[in-house]
């Protein structure tokens, strides 16, 4: 496993008292693989992503939990050894390209001083390792491009950019928060192939945080579902999405508009997910879930296996 | 008669630089054309959907039919006599500093009626006492919801929706989307919705036009569109949602991107050639292969590139020719006009 996290939580201290963001989640990613992480917004997705990069930003903390990445465990490296793991062992892609990219500098610059920091490399060697990396993430005339601008470019090169920016050290771990929200579908489609790829080809773990379920179901092999907090339902991806196994991730699924199937109207979860200052007792679903029965509004239930997935739900707790 | 329709509507921006500019460095003025030759009709009760990526000018051909801005040629007609608009982002489109029920009472005094607010409330899904609540008390989903209401008090025959939806977690947009159809069925509302989201528009519409660099490369009937399109482009659009059902169906990649018409890349002959090679490349429609890339020669010739309709593969006479369905037993085919249309001659030039 290149990546495991064991009882994550993420609090924030607020006047209202602690807040808890990220409740007790747990996952490993093995070499090559693509775990999509999906939810909506405010489930804690990205606030995962940020705890395991340790971006977390203060009064926000990881209150409980372990982080390890190749059996080394990260979450309470000081900011220093962190700061050489980020960008070297781990490359992050976040939404918005374009903050991403310092535009003072051209991104031939930022890719030669990425790799300088963090690879044994001379001036000119870094010059033809940047060049590669814009070969192999598909930029036209990489040579013509070294010396353009952030703002000379797309939406979707960009993208490619930070992806290769991302790639500079050969990282073991590639977060990317939402990469293809921004972008159009048919430039979705190129970064998603452009993902999955590099995962194969290189080996890497990937985590892709998204909230859209068609690019979990186009570039991931596992998926873990997030509801307020914490997993609800974990398992592979064409399991969850053909036979989910939550109450949540069945109303999700009919929720989705799909193209190609006729229907008048699309399945609903009635009400909004409840905010961090108002989670219910028991399972946090219970107020919107149709089949809550009275063990759901005491007891909280902990990822139970349910066929090939696991699912946080009482309806598989053995008899 | 059709509710509304647009008859060959185009709309031009000025997109020149500075007057000294262009004298000092002998430019000819930029036109950028938006919306080029657009016509469609809508009928009463029936719900029209534009699809495109962003910068196709879906959003322009709404503002020009709620009059937001003014046709540079052509004629709309609306024979209805109010229409509405709802916005993609609930935030920016509710005024933070008033009520709600002075949010929803607003359109009510032009047209001097009184409704009770609460009425509209309900109608949407939310109680009567948010009434007296600000727009920050409520979540995204809620916020549409009040824009929904905001619209039919002014009692429309014709909704524009400009991604209404887009904003949402998929779980609201259920919600949301239920709810547009429940008003239009108990309401008979006519919609005109505007959405980059294909799953969407497969859910909501009747018909759906195309749009791809300012025109409608195809329109036809919902069921028609999604199940044999006929246009590359249409085909592209298709083929690059991802596919939920995961039925394994092989993908063509796309390469390339649409081109921005407002932000060309900088100048260099070697990035332009490029970029031809990526549109060219773009295309999986024979025709493209034999594309020439123009030689730019002076500074315009971007702008005159496009002009001769050479550059891009989809909007290629034989290659990508715009099929406009009206019947769909009688296809109009319709020529190719040029993108870019220079103004006259500056007289500084």
């Amino acid at each position: 496993m290149i990546l495991e996290v064991r009882g994550l939580s993420v609090q924030f201290p607020s006047r209202r008292g602690i807040l808890t963001a990220v409740d007790d989640v747990s996952f490993s990613i093995a070499p090559g693989e693509v775990l999509g992480v999906v939810g909506e917004s405010g489930a804690g997705k990205s606030m995962t992503g940020l705890a395991v990069i340790g971006l977390l930003e203060p009064p926000g903390r990881i209150s409980a939990g372990e982080v390890r990445l190749e059996g080394r465990r990260i979450d309470n490296l000081r900011h220093e050894e962190m700061r050489r793991i980020r960008g070297r062992k781990i490359g992050v892609i976040f939404q918005d390209p374009l903050t991403s990219l310092n535009p003072l500098y051209t991104i031939g610059e930022q890719l030669e001083e990425t790799i300088l920091t963090h690879l044994p490399l001379s001036k000119s060697q870094a010059r033809e390792h940047a060049l590669s990396l814009l070969r192999e993430v598909g930029i036209p005339a990489p040579e013509a491009r070294y010396a353009n601008y952030p703002h000379h470019f797309s939406g979707g090169m960009r993208q490619r950019v930070v992806i290769a920016l991302a790639l500079a050290a050969e990282p073991r771990l590639l977060i990317a928060d939402e990469p293809t929200t921004a972008l159009d579908v048919s430039i979705q489609a190129q970064i998603i192939a452009l993902l999955k790829r590099l995962a194969a080809e290189r080996g890497a773990a990937v985590m892709l945080i998204t909230h859209d379920m068609g690019v979990i179901a186009e570039t991931a092999q596992r998926v873990a579902v997030m509801y307020a907090g914490r997993i609800v339902e974990l398992g592979p991806v064409r399991d969850v999405i053909h036979s989910p196994r939550h109450p949540y991730t069945v109303g999700l699924m009919g929720s989705i508009p799909k193209l190609g199937v006729k229907q008048d109207r699309l399945l609903q979860i009635e009400g909004a997910m409840p905010r961090l200052t108002a989670i219910p007792p028991g399972c946090a679903f219970n107020p919107r879930c149709p089949r809550r029965f009275d063990r759901c509004l005491t007891a909280r239930p902990e990822l139970l296996a349910a066929g090939t997935s696991r699912a946080a739900c009482w309806l598989h707790a053995p008899a | 008669m059709h509710l509304l329709s647009l008859d060959s509507v185009s709309r031009d921006f000025d997109v020149s630089r500075p007057w000294l500019n262009r004298v000092l460095e002998r430019e000819p003025r930029r036109i950028l054309r938006a919306v080029d030759h657009v016509s469609f009709e809508i009928s009463k009760g029936e719900t029209l959907a534009l699809v495109g990526e962003s910068g196709c000018g879906k959003s322009t051909v709404a503002r020009l039919i709620a009059g937001l801005y003014a046709p540079t040629e052509g004629h709309i007609a609306f024979s209805g006599s109010r229409l509405q608009m709802i916005f993609q982002d609930p935030y920016a489109s509710l005024n933070p500093r008033w009520r709600v029920r002075k949010i929803i009472a607003e359109p009510m005094l032009f047209l001097k009626v009184q409704r009770p607010v609460e009425q509209f409330l309900l109608q949407v899904g939310l109680s009567a006492d948010d009434a007296e609540r600000y727009p920050h008390e409520f979540s995204g989903g809620q916020r549409q919801r009040i824009s929904i209401a905001r619209a039919l008090a002014g009692e429309p025959d014709l909704l524009i929706c400009d991604e209404p939806t887009s904003a949402l977690d998929v779980s609201v947009q259920a919600q949301i989307l239920n709810l547009m159809a429940d008003l239009q069925d108990r309401l008979g509302l006519t919609y005109l919705f505007i959405s980059h989201n294909l799953a969407v528009v497969s859910l909501v519409a009747d018909r759906v036009g195309v749009m791809y660099l300012g025109r409608i490369v195809e329109l036809a009937p919902a069921s028609r569109l999604f199940s044999s399109p006929r246009h590359p482009y249409t085909r592209m659009l298709l083929d690059a949602v991802p596919d939920l059902a995961m039925s394994g169906k092989s993908r063509t990649p796309v390469a390339g991107e649409v081109p921005n018409p407002l932000a060309p890349p900088s100048g260099s002959a070697s990035t332009r050639a490029a970029r031809t090679r990526t549109h060219a490349a773009r295309s999986r429609c024979p025709a493209s292969a034999t594309a020439s890339p123009a030689t730019p020669s002076k500074k315009a010739a971007f702008l005159s590139d496009r002009g001769k309709g050479g550059q891009d593969p989809f909007l290629q006479k034989g290659a990508g020719s715009l099929w406009v369905e009206r019947d769909p037993r009688k296809r109009v085919k319709r020529g190719v006009r040029p993108f870019f249309q220079e103004k006259g001659p500056d007289p500084f030039s």
